[in-house]
């Protein structure tokens, strides 16, 4: 039956490990178990190993291995860029500019950094999603000693022209921070063409294991650790290393490197089929987010007088797994803070929903997607009162 | 708020799901929904809460047993996410049950009536989308409104909303059939927000509903 089949449109939540970098990384579990600090041989296979991952992560970002650092994850790469950055810099100042559709591992240091005596600029972007370049320039302020804008955003893709607000804040010498997880796969990643001075990955968006990420930082940065401990990573980040992970993560993003540009190709072209899709097919939707400048694998819409979860569970059953920035589903009572950013009423985030494609997604997927989805949307809509 | 004696629903099950198998049927089939224009159902009363801007709203329309004083019908349509939809559908089950139950006794259900039908809800569900019980009261009130019984009306409870200056949700909904539309008239009049300020968003959002219950914008 069609229906036993899982469909996935969640790759942006996560994606799946690719086999090949498991099977890299299971020796390191078992055979070279290694602690990379101890002296004897054990150890140093695997602190060659960690030694390796850092040199081909570099080379991908276009630096220095000694400006790869690795964390746990995107959020704790957030956290250590924007509090140690801040907290480091806070002789010279208390001025943080940022924007209003940042990820919470963003917006939430960044909050903590209010309490603790900065002041945050929050830039909000224009109906598409996308951050003027220009008031970034406009908000920078003598005092201002971190700008941390994402890379592409992870509900409705839109990507920002990162390396104009790097050439900004390289004029100014002011630390610029991007958070690139959901960008990794797709986008360029040298961090030069990008003039950014720190830079997040991660492994569980980009084929790789969850509970890794990186965290770029380029030499003669101010930067503070937010952890205390021993000696790994030079003391930025303590803690015995995740060497399968870290080993991993290296393999996922080499992998992401290859064919690239036919694969985003693909992808392009399912995500456009289905945003075209729904368009025609669903009366009273709206996109979320820029109709170009947005990734490969994004579709975000708002469909209007049903709400989100209920969309997601109909779909459920039918083996579509996708996401909503409904309420109902962000464990807060509000919804999506991003799609309330591009100038949206609360009834339009409360029905909306995402569907983020992948390297397994294929144009039978999409037309199953596009097969079923307007039979739930005209069911909810039966049950609905709204008539917005 | 806890569901201790329904812990289960708070767990996933094989199928991964949140949800009680009774939550389910209900979401996947809900009853009494009414399919009909609303406005060729001939209602004895009807009642709305919540507004789309917080996420869920429900309206019920009743027909009364006028000699036994019991409800004979409940009709409904919710929007909103699948606790909410299949809570309204259950509460239409339980008030049209065994012939029908008594309008007094319609008016005493509480939230957990409706959570322990439907053998639980995940904890955080809960506050937010089990809005029947009002809705069925503020569905009765109106037939006691209409049919000239007004002594039988009983007002919900008030609720603080600003804590800073203990505003409630009564005030808020006068301010607002005051003529009040935006939070700044809203705040002129009652004075929430003015101390920290959190309250904000949610009178904001109760601005919308009471526009939306008494004006239709």
């Amino acid at each position: 039956m069609e229906n036993n089949k899982m469909r996935y449109f969640d790759y942006a939540a996560t994606t799946p490990c690719d086999p090949r970098v498991l099977k890299k990384m299971e020796p390191f579990f078992t055979m070279n178990f290694g602690n990379p600090s101890s002296i004897h041989q054990s150890g140093q296979i695997a602190k060659i190993a960690v030694d390796t991952a850092r040199v081909d992560i570099a080379k991908i970002l276009g630096c220095s291995p000694e400006e790869i650092y690795f964390t746990s994850g995107g959020t704790e790469s957030d956290n250590i860029a924007i509090l140690g950055t801040a907290r480091a810099n806070a002789h010279k100042g208390k001025h943080i500019i940022t924007s209003t559709i940042e990820h919470h591992a963003v917006l939430h240091p960044c909050e903590q950094l209010e309490r603790e005596g900065f002041e945050v600029t929050y830039i909000n972007c224009d109906k598409d999603g996308i951050i003027n370049p220009d008031e970034v320039k406009k908000t920078i302020r003598k005092d201002t000693v971190l700008v941390s804008i994402m890379y592409a955003n992870n509900e409705i893709g839109t990507i920002q022209p990162i390396w104009k607000i790097g050439r900004y804040c390289k004029n100014k010498q002011i630390p610029f921070h991007t958070d690139a997880c959901q960008a990794a796969g797709t986008l360029e990643m040298n961090v030069d063409k990008l003039i950014v001075d720190l830079m997040t990955l991660n492994g569980g968006k980009i084929y790789g294991p969850k509970g890794i990420g990186v965290l770029y930082i380029r030499k003669h940065t101010n930067i503070w650790p937010v952890m205390y401990g021993g000696e790994q990573e030079k003391r930025l980040r303590p803690g015995t290393e995740n060497v399968p992970a870290i080993i991993g993560l290296a393999e996922a993003l080499k992998l992401t490197q290859k064919d690239k540009e036919k694969e985003n190709k693909r992808l392009t072209d399912l995500r456009d089929m289905l945003i075209k899709g729904i368009l025609a097919k669903i009366p009273k939707v709206q996109l979320n987010g820029h109709p170009e400048k947005r990734l490969p694998n994004n579709v975000n819409v708002s469909i209007l007088d049903i709400e989100g979860e209920a969309m997601l569970l109909r779909l459920d059953m039918l083996g579509i797994a996708a996401s909503s920035g409904s309420a109902c589903t962000s464990g807060s009572l509000d919804p999506s803070h991003v799609i309330l950013a591009l100038g949206h009423s609360y009834e339009i985030a409360h029905g909306s929903i995402r569907f983020t494609l992948g390297k397994y997604t294929t144009k039978k997927d999409i037309e199953y997607l596009l097969k079923v989805l307007p039979k739930v949307v005209e069911d909810l809509r039966k049950i609905s009162p709204v008539r917005l | 708020m806890t569901n201790s004696n329904n812990s289960h629903a708070n767990q996933q099950d094989g199928a991964g799901w949140v949800y009680s198998d009774t939550v389910k049927e209900h979401f996947f089939n809900p009853k009494n929904l009414l399919q009909e224009n609303p406005k060729n159902y001939k209602a004895d009363g009807v009642g709305y809460v919540g507004s789309p801007a917080c996420g869920d709203m429900m309206k019920i329309w009743i027909k009364v047993d006028k000699l036994t004083d019991t409800i004979a019908e409940c009709k409904w349509q919710t929007f909103g996410c699948a606790s909410a939809i299949a809570s309204t559908s259950i509460l239409s089950i339980m008030v049209t049950e065994k012939g029908g139950m008594a309008l007094e006794d319609a008016m005493k259900i509480t939230p957990q009536d409706i959570v322990n039908r439907l053998s639980g809800l995940p904890d955080k569900k809960i506050h937010c989308s089990v809005l029947g019980d009002k809705a069925i009261r503020a569905a009765i009130n109106d037939y006691f409104r209409k049919s000239k019984q007004e002594h039988r009306i009983i007002k919900e409870k008030s609720e603080i909303i600003c804590r800073c200056l203990d505003v409630t949700n009564t005030e808020i909904e006068n301010a607002v059939l005051e003529g009040g539309k935006k939070f700044e008239d809203i705040q002129k009049r009652t004075k929430a927000g003015t101390g920290c300020g959190a309250c904000r968003p949610r009178v904001e959002r109760m601005i919308e509903q009471y526009k939306m219950q008494y004006y239709g914008e």
